[in-house]
């Protein structure tokens, strides 16, 4: 998991850094600092369990096992790219790992995953649906819909609200009277947790709990990870918006960091097979990034491919 | 050969696939054992393949349709009835945005085989939210197809081709059709979609018409037969794919066109069709192109209103002989 997340950090690291060098088209939602939530749910599913991401979805995709190279390929708009340079960084997908692809309009990804949800119950496989969304999404119709439906339907779905406390840059306070959105879940009589979406431990048991539940056929779990991104909303926000205060007190929070202390403080790893690690990833982005480097565009007639099977 | 209904055809092809094929089920609002659908086009379908298949749902259109996104593309054939076309614009999210382009998006590695079935059309005084012909919008939307059949044999044949096909399909009905009854074989067909259907032949005047406006611009025909005018009817059965063929085949024939369709006029079915006779066929137009259709209004509830902007056989045969 430790690695996983270091993956995660470095390699959004390097997005940011190419994004600088003009090698990124568009704009970049960026994962770091909301490592622990995609990694501690992610670590509890098999490669034939499904996830649903949004327009924040490298560390989702990441976490559920997808190639560094064909990720970042993507996300510079190669044709070696996931989706051949047709998704960029808010659509990416791996249907072959079961990462049924990033919606980027909030919300839309969750009543598919309950579709995902019912396609396993009717074909009666035991695989699960992981639901990634945020606070945001959490105000959409589309949530309560897909959890009054999948709650009802017993669905195999984990529904992971990942509350970075803005959407955007509005404040969930001004746009919600509730602190806990797991609060929520007692309208649909499932059960509603709200964990610490910094804490890879926390998150980890929260979702295998929820996992065991769905695999049982007992149905969805709201799981509320509170977490904090450590950049703006995208690339042109500065995020002006948080105190300099509240983005201090979150980056000493940061996931990795704790994660890493805790992992010294029980001898499960030492400071070498530590930087061992970070080395490795270090190796691992620098291929990704020349795979991505090297590649060639799409020929501009593609544009033109692949809207009808 | 015997001849059965329009709502009865769909049912066949719903139950005919449902047997030959276990990933299709049906999803929709009151369409399973207690309503059969508001229209009845699924009544005993639960009965026969059980709650699962057949499965009633909150009256959640968005969720519907991104639940049939979602089954879509992991290995279910799933066909989602919108109770009223007019509720399609609150699943126009999952339609447009995710159903259409979930598999451009993502580099063509997955399709999204689902079917809408939905009806459109006025003429039954329920007004203004249950009663537009919306067919434009979805021709707007690459990645979809939209069919729109006005007899029982198109229905049954263009169903199964929507529901074997691995593209969403966007499934047009109308209210009026159906309890119309047409011979429709017992064996096994299916019609493919972009291949339109001359409904009535003819040498003076060409008429474009889908839906229950077929069944009107025959009437016309009819009528103009009589009176020495040669009517020739084409029904494009699918507005995408569109058989721009057949079109341009009978303007080069007739060198005379009406398009005649329920839906507004503005940015309509009519100006796509009038746009495609504009650009290619241009120079075998021996007549300005006519458009029978609706004002651009919305639809309104008391009889007289409403039949004032229906498009009917005598706005039909005023617009033929304006040109003839």
């Amino acid at each position: 998991m430790y690695k996983k997340m270091l993956e995660i950090r470095l390699f959004e690291e390097k997005v940011f850094e190419l994004y600088g060098q003009n090698l990124v088209p568009g704009t970049i939602h960026l994962y770091a600092g909301e490592e622990a939530v995609a990694v501690g749910v992610c670590s509890n599913l098999r490669k034939e369990d499904y996830i649903t991401s949004t327009h924040r979805g490298h560390g989702h995709c990441i976490a559920k096992g997808a190639d560094l190279k064909r990720t970042m390929a993507e996300i510079l708009g190669k044709k070696t790219g996931y989706c051949k340079g047709k998704g960029g960084s808010m659509h990416i997908a791996d249907f072959a790992i079961g990462m049924l692809g990033a919606t980027a309009v909030v919300g839309a990804g969750l009543p598919i995953a309950v579709g995902a949800g019912l396609s396993i119950k009717l074909r009666k496989t035991n695989h699960v649906v992981a639901c990634f969304f945020g606070d945001g999404a959490s105000n959409q119709g589309t949530f309560h819909e897909s959890i009054n439906m999948a709650s009802t339907w017993k669905l195999p779905v984990i529904f992971v609200c990942e509350n970075n406390l803005y959407a955007m840059g509005t404040r969930q306070s001004s746009v919600m009277a509730i602190e806990n959105i797991a609060d929520r879940a007692v309208a649909y009589g499932i059960p509603g947790v709200s964990v610490d979406g910094n804490d890879v431990l926390a998150v980890y048991e929260a979702a295998q709990k929820a996992v065991k539940r769905a695999r049982k056929g007992e149905g969805p779990t709201l799981i509320e990870c509170k977490t904090y991104r450590h950049k703006g909303h995208s690339r042109v926000d500065p995020a002006k918006y948080r105190s300099k205060r509240e983005v201090e007190e979150w980056l000493s929070k940061d996931p990795i960091k704790r994660f890493k202390e805790r992992l010294l403080q029980t001898n499960s790893l030492t400071e070498i097979e530590i930087q061992r690690i970070a080395k490795e990833v270090s190796t691992k982005i620098e291929e990704a990034v020349n795979f991505a480097k090297e590649s060639p565009y799409p020929a501009s007639e593609e544009a033109l491919e692949d809207i009808y099977a | 050969m015997r001849k059965i209904t329009y709502r009865d055809a769909l049912r066949e092809a719903l139950r005919e696939e449902m047997h030959r094929d276990p990933s299709v089920f049906l999803l929709g609002e009151d369409i399973g054992r207690y309503w059969g659908g508001a229209f009845k086009v699924t009544e005993g379908l639960a009965e026969e393949f059980g709650d699962e298949r057949v499965r009633d749902t909150p009256i959640s259109e968005s969720a519907i349709i991104g639940t049939a996104v979602g089954a879509a593309i992991t290995g279910m054939r799933p066909i989602a009835e919108i109770m009223f076309g007019d509720l399609t614009a609150l699943a126009m999210d999952q339609i447009a945005n995710q159903a259409a382009k979930i598999r451009y998006m993502f580099g063509g590695q997955t399709g999204c085989p689902l079917v809408i079935r939905t009806p459109f059309g006025a003429g039954v005084n329920i007004a203004s939210h249950h009663s537009q012909s919306l067919e434009a919008w979805f021709m707007h939307v690459p990645g979809l197809y939209v069919a729109v059949p006005s007899t029982p044999y198109d229905a049954k044949g263009l169903l199964k081709t929507a529901i074997r096909g691995d593209n969403p399909a966007f499934f047009c009905e109308h209210k009026l059709l159906y309890p119309i009854e047409d011979e429709v074989p017992e064996e096994e067909y299916t019609i493919p979609f972009g291949v339109a259907d001359i409904k009535r032949e003819g040498k003076d005047v060409t008429i474009i018409a889908t839906l229950f406006m077929v069944h009107k611009a025959l009437n016309a025909a009819e009528e103009l037969e009589k009176e020495g005018i040669s009517v020739e009817v084409v029904d494009p059965r699918t507005l995408t794919p569109l058989d721009k063929q057949a079109i341009i085949k009978s303007v080069k024939k007739t060198g005379r066109i009406v398009i005649v369709s329920e839906d507004c006029k503005t940015a309509g079915v009519s100006a796509e069709i009038a746009a495609v006779v504009a650009e290619e066929a241009v120079d075998y137009l021996d007549a300005p192109v006519k458009r029978v259709t609706e004002p651009d209004t919305p639809i309104p509830f008391s009889p007289p209103l409403e039949q004032y902007v229906i498009p009917n056989e005598k706005s039909i045969i005023k617009a033929v002989k304006e040109i003839a």
